[in-house]
């Protein structure tokens, strides 16, 4: 290989690994409803459409960086998850109907609903946040003067995957080590026994859409000094989180990683090697891979290794 | 202390208890023993409000039960060891203990609780970094048993706690039951091991086809002619 290319190479895994931090934490609110809820979420992307739309309007409006309204964002699609959650799919869980999966249609009815208000108050025109630094850039040779190869690292992206990590990590601590996150994960785990111990499913159902929302609004903050937006690009984003949620392997968070993981990486290499236009298709082959060949989904693989 | 008076349960469309009353008294041991399919995993269930009765009252500590939402229940000092352990299976044996203590004074006095629940299963210290879902079935029911004192509850309820164990585990499940009672926790429990269970309990009833059909003092029972033959095959 020529030293052009790896460092296209290089260039193309750094961009993909950045890629897949942001569909990490895309996939691990929707992987997280799915644990709780048993329902997968359909309205995700939508909801992270919404958390855009707030961060260009705080951005618009009053000149805050999209980075910053991560927390305002955050807490408004919390909200906006618990109310859904109450009033909406909560009395249709009670409802005998036809069809068992009755929540999952409902989800998608809400995010038509999202996505057709952002039309009335934000037209269909494509927006963006024009941040001074989204241009800007790091470049290898300016910290390491006889590098051999030159590599370019997009200040933005780099931010956005730093806060991306972060959020993961405050998320896993708030799952691994409080009261109230083992009791999301007890409730995911066996719902009757969680009952037993005092835990009050009903809440926890609420406050877990309404975390996946959180989580999937500051996702929003962080793609779009990246991304443009517009009211329909919600669908897209709630295919790549169904995916990455198969991928990883229904209701676990650890797979919800590593799948947006390899999901940013595979997009990456294959919008670098085949086509921009060919990462959509990538990403549908790596779903039907998962599906017949890991149906567990990537922490059934490390399961199997674990128990031995 | 516990006062279940005319339940009737019905699983969707069937009716799985008819008209059942029994009481427990502070301090003892009961059981309710019977057959696969008698209903005695309904009655507990029932108790602890996972399933409804259709009919009847439950009264704890003198209070009305039946329609208080299940998980206040544990507060209120009931906790229910369930068939089958139904562990956290991905999740420690810590934290499983953990998520028996959530609540007010149990929370308060949870590492006191865990070290009195490591004393009693010094197998479960051992394995409190592992997750639960790799333990053997007999490490499991002590967790299950340990998770169910973490609440320090005043009665507390096992479902099938011999069930799959080995005649040495079942042996040191019964004899840590009989301490649970000594050290002042009310206990009821629901067994298949009628023989063993008859021998701790203080007060037993027999249920049949979701009814209860006989009472009676442990060894009053253990001694009925109509038991021996119907339960223990002697």
């Amino acid at each position: 290989m020529t030293s052009v290319q790896i460092e296209v190479l290089l260039q193309t895994v750094i961009s993909g690994i950045f890629l897949g931090g942001l569909y990490a934490l895309l996939g691990i609110g929707m992987t997280l409803i799915m644990g709780v809820m048993k329902i997968i979420n359909l309205a995700h992307g939508e909801l992270m459409m919404v958390g855009m739309y707030i961060a260009y309007a705080l951005f618009s409006f009053f000149h805050i960086d999209p980075y910053l309204s991560i927390f305002i964002a955050a807490p408004a699609l919390f909200l906006l998850g618990v109310m859904l959650q109450k009033f909406l799919i909560n009395p249709v869980l009670t409802v005998e109907s036809i069809l068992p999966e009755n929540q999952v249609i409902l989800t998608v009815g809400i995010g038509m609903v999202l996505s057709n208000l952002a039309t009335i108050f934000f037209t269909s025109d494509y927006r963006s946040t024009p941040v001074e630094y989204a241009t800007k850039a790091w470049y290898i040779s300016d910290f390491w003067k006889g590098s051999p190869i030159e590599l370019s690292i997009s200040f933005a992206w780099s931010v956005s995957f730093f806060f991306a990590v972060l959020i993961t990590a405050l998320l896993w601590f708030f799952l691994a080590k409080t009261d109230m996150g083992k009791s999301i994960r007890a409730t995911a785990q066996d719902t009757d026994a969680a009952l037993l111990m005092g835990v009050n499913v009903k809440k926890m159902r609420i406050i877990t859409f309404g975390l996946g929302a959180a989580l999937v609004g500051a996702a929003g903050c962080l793609f779009i000094p990246i991304y443009y937006l517009y009211p329909d690009l919600g669908g897209q984003f709630t295919l790549i989180a169904f995916v990455i949620t198969i991928l990883g392997g229904l209701g676990s968070t650890v797979g919800a990683i590593v799948g947006g993981l390899i999901l940013g990486l595979f997009e990456s290499l294959t919008a670098t090697y085949i086509g921009m236009g060919w990462a959509p298709i990538g990403r549908f082959v790596i779903f039907i891979a998962a599906l017949i060949f890991i149906p567990g989904g990537i922490v059934s693989l490390l399961k199997k290794q674990r128990f031995g | 202390m516990l006062e279940i008076g005319h339940i009737d349960v019905f699983y969707g469309d069937v009716q799985v208890i008819w008209d059942v009353s029994f009481c427990v008294k502070r301090g003892e041991i009961a059981a309710l023993i019977g057959a696969n399919g008698a209903g005695k995993s309904a009655i507990l269930k029932t108790i602890s409000g996972i399933v409804r009765s259709a009919a009847g009252k439950i009264v704890f500590n003198g209070k009305e039960i039946q329609n208080v939402e299940p998980y206040r229940l544990c507060e209120a000092g009931i906790s229910h060891v369930p068939e089958a352990r139904r562990l956290f299976a991905e999740m420690t044996v810590n934290d499983n203990l953990d998520m028996g203590s959530l609540k007010g004074n149990a929370k308060k006095d949870r590492e006191q609780t865990k070290a009195m629940v490591f004393d009693l299963f010094p197998r479960l210290k051992e394995r409190r970094n592992q997750l639960t879902g790799t333990l053997s079935g007999g490490e499991q029911q002590m967790a299950a048993i340990g998770r169910g004192l973490m609440s320090k509850p005043s009665l507390i309820m096992f479902d099938e706690p011999s069930l799959g164990l080995a005649p040495i585990l079942v042996r040191e499940i019964f004899s840590v039951i009989t301490k649970i009672r000594e050290e002042g926790t009310t206990v009821l429990i629901i067994e298949q091991n009628v023989k063993q269970t008859l021998a701790i309990a203080d007060r037993a009833y027999v249920l049949a086809n979701g009814k209860i059909v006989m009472e009676g003092t442990g060894k009053s029972l253990l001694n009925d002619e109509y038991i021996k033959t119907a339960y223990l095959g002697v």
